[in-house]
């Protein structure tokens, strides 16, 4: 009973299907009711169908008979996901948030201009705010955050900026370069980040002060300085911003240096889409970073330039170190506070 | 102009692996790369099937859009290609193939990959058809040649059929009606959005 209505119902579909088969290939195809299989039985009725698999699976896989695992994946219609989140959405994301940041600060200086250093900051006096392990990390994570950054947005944004200009071939090469910078600097930024971490751990974490900080605009806004002790809560936002991003993208690029070590197919996908956001956003943010650390506030750069900064500056802006940093000796302003600089 | 696809019909297909040595063989694919390989689903169960898969030369394919450096091109019979020489081993078009195509020599350090390596549908690359310069990048060009790729040539039961779309749909359509089943075209909805309506 079963069998003769599976076949009926199986003359049924042929007849429906036929006039589809027809407008596909402009052919005709052979009636369905001649064409049965001669013996009338269906010997693999239970085999599996692509349609029936995708209807349960959302990607097919079976057994492989070669020593590459990835390989044992059939089909992965994800794929097109991934497609239109590199293609569709990334562009859009790393350019609103770098373009929409660079014109925020442009905005910024326009109306509010350069922070001035106030009548009275320069006593002639200096402090050490940064001694030179210190800079030295600095400056090695930033000189690698550069060049991750651009040698990153170029697999997003070269191929519609710059190969225009310059041609394939030569833009081609650029990107093989770009590539090896992007994959050995990630070592000695994570290491920088590691560094980071370690020093500067201490003196970020969130208290009351920063909440004072806050509410009173951070100086940025309005006159008067509110009360911060060596790090404010705007710079200790950049630190968490930059530990936190910076690990995160060392985890995710991991994954995605050593590929399908530990991840699958759609674990690759996801490591690339969240490196990549991830990405786009701490370049967004280090931008503001840099803007305040040179053009946006005058005297800020000889913190992480020389080391040393005026003491009265020190006193307006970080009130509350200066005082500590005194207190732990008799004798005022101290150049050679902790470690020894290599000066 | 044709429009060249594969179709796998895997009634037929035994696994004998015969495509992937052909094609090993015919290109000297260097080891670790696989162009052509054969995925068993549903292995040892009723329904066991085998279906021999490589690059499917998609419709507006998915690697040439991530591509970084943009090094694909579809010829005129919609083989998709790409140029070794622009290539920089990113690794992006095997997350955006649907069918796990592309493959990278290891060289260097860490997981690092060398130049992408894919099925050419038997007709090379963008160098002069062939030249020795072809022939070392990316195999022979059969195509040039007048010929079909080697895979489906050698098929010892003709269930990798490879050509113009049309024809083999309508090869493929006929032995389906007249078996009275066939377990799909696999993988022809996710590269061509369309599959053999039989
Ligand atoms: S099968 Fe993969 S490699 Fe081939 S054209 Fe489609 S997306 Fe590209
Ligand atoms: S591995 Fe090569 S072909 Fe593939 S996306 Fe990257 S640059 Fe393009």
């Amino acid at each position: 009973m079963t069998r003769l209505l599976r076949i009926a119902l199986a003359g049924l579909a042929l007849a429906l299907a036929a006039p589809a088969a027809h407008a596909q290939t402009g052919r005709d195809v052979p009636p369905p009711a001649q064409t049965q299989n001669p013996n009338g039985a269906n010997p693999t009725a239970g085999a599996v169908t692509e349609d029936q698999l995708f209807r349960e699976l959302n990607k097919l896989q079976g057994r492989i008979s070669i020593p590459d695992g990835k390989a044992a994946v059939l089909e992965q219609p994800q794929g097109r996901e991934w497609r239109a989140f590199r293609e569709s959405w990334l562009p859009w994301i790393a350019g609103v948030a770098i373009l929409g940041m660079a014109a925020l600060l442009a905005i910024f200086y326009f109306t509010r201009g350069r922070i001035r250093l106030e009548h009275g900051e320069q006593s002639g006096e200096k402090i050490l705010r940064f001694n030179s392990f210190e800079r030295f990390t600095h400056w090695m994570v930033a000189f690698c955050f550069i060049v991750l950054a651009i040698s990153g947005l170029n697999y997003i944004l070269g191929k519609r900026l710059l190969m225009p200009l310059i041609g394939p071939d030569a833009f081609a090469a650029w990107s093989q370069w770009a590539k090896y910078a992007h994959n050995f600097l990630a070592w000695p930024f994570t290491l920088g980040i590691l560094f980071m971490a370690l020093v500067w751990l201490r003196d970020n974490i969130p208290n009351r002060i920063d909440v004072q900080w806050i509410r009173q605009g951070g100086g940025f806004l309005g006159d008067g300085h509110p009360h911060a002790e060596r790090f404010n809560a705007g710079q200790k936002i950049v630190f968490w911003t930059v530990i936190l991003g910076g690990f995160a993208m060392f985890g995710t690029g991991l994954l995605l240096l050593f590929p399908f070590s530990a991840a699958d197919i759609n674990g690759m996908q996801l490591s690339q889409v969240t490196h990549a956001t991830i990405g786009v956003l701490l370049t967004a943010a280090i931008l503001a970073h840099i803007y305040i650390g040179t053009l946006g506030m005058e005297g800020a750069y000889d913190a992480m330039g020389s080391g040393q900064v005026d003491l009265a500056w020190a006193r307006t802006h970080h009130d509350l170190w200066v005082e500590k940093e005194q207190a732990k000796t008799a004798s005022g302003p101290q150049l050679r506070p902790r470690a020894t600089p290599a000066e | 102009m044709a429009r060249m696809k594969f179709i796998c019909d895997a009634e037929r297909c035994i696994e004998c692996n015969g495509c992937t040595t052909a094609c090993k063989n015919e290109h000297e694919v260097p080891w670790g790369v696989n162009r052509r390989r054969l995925v068993t689903v549903n292995d040892g169960k009723p329904g066991e099937r085998s279906v021999s898969m490589a690059c499917m030369h998609c419709t507006d394919a998915p690697c040439a859009a991530v591509c970084p450096v943009n090094c694909f091109y579809t010829t005129g019979d919609a083989v998709v290609l790409h140029s070794k020489d622009l290539c920089i081993g990113c690794g992006y078009c095997f997350y955006a193939c649907p069918f796990g195509a592309p493959q990278y020599p290891r060289v260097g350090n860490f997981g690092s990959r060398g130049k992408m390596d894919k099925c050419t549908y038997c007709s090379g690359g963008p160098e002069a058809d062939l030249s020795v310069a072809e022939y070392e990048k990316y195999g022979s060009n059969r195509l040039a040649e007048g010929k079909l790729p080697l895979c489906a040539e050698m098929c010892s039961t003709k269930a990798l059929l490879a050509g113009d779309g049309e024809v083999i749909a309508q090869i493929y359509k006929t032995r389906v009606i007249t078996r009275g089943y066939g377990s799909g075209a696999w993988g022809w909805k996710t590269a061509y959005r369309e599959t053999v309506a039989i």
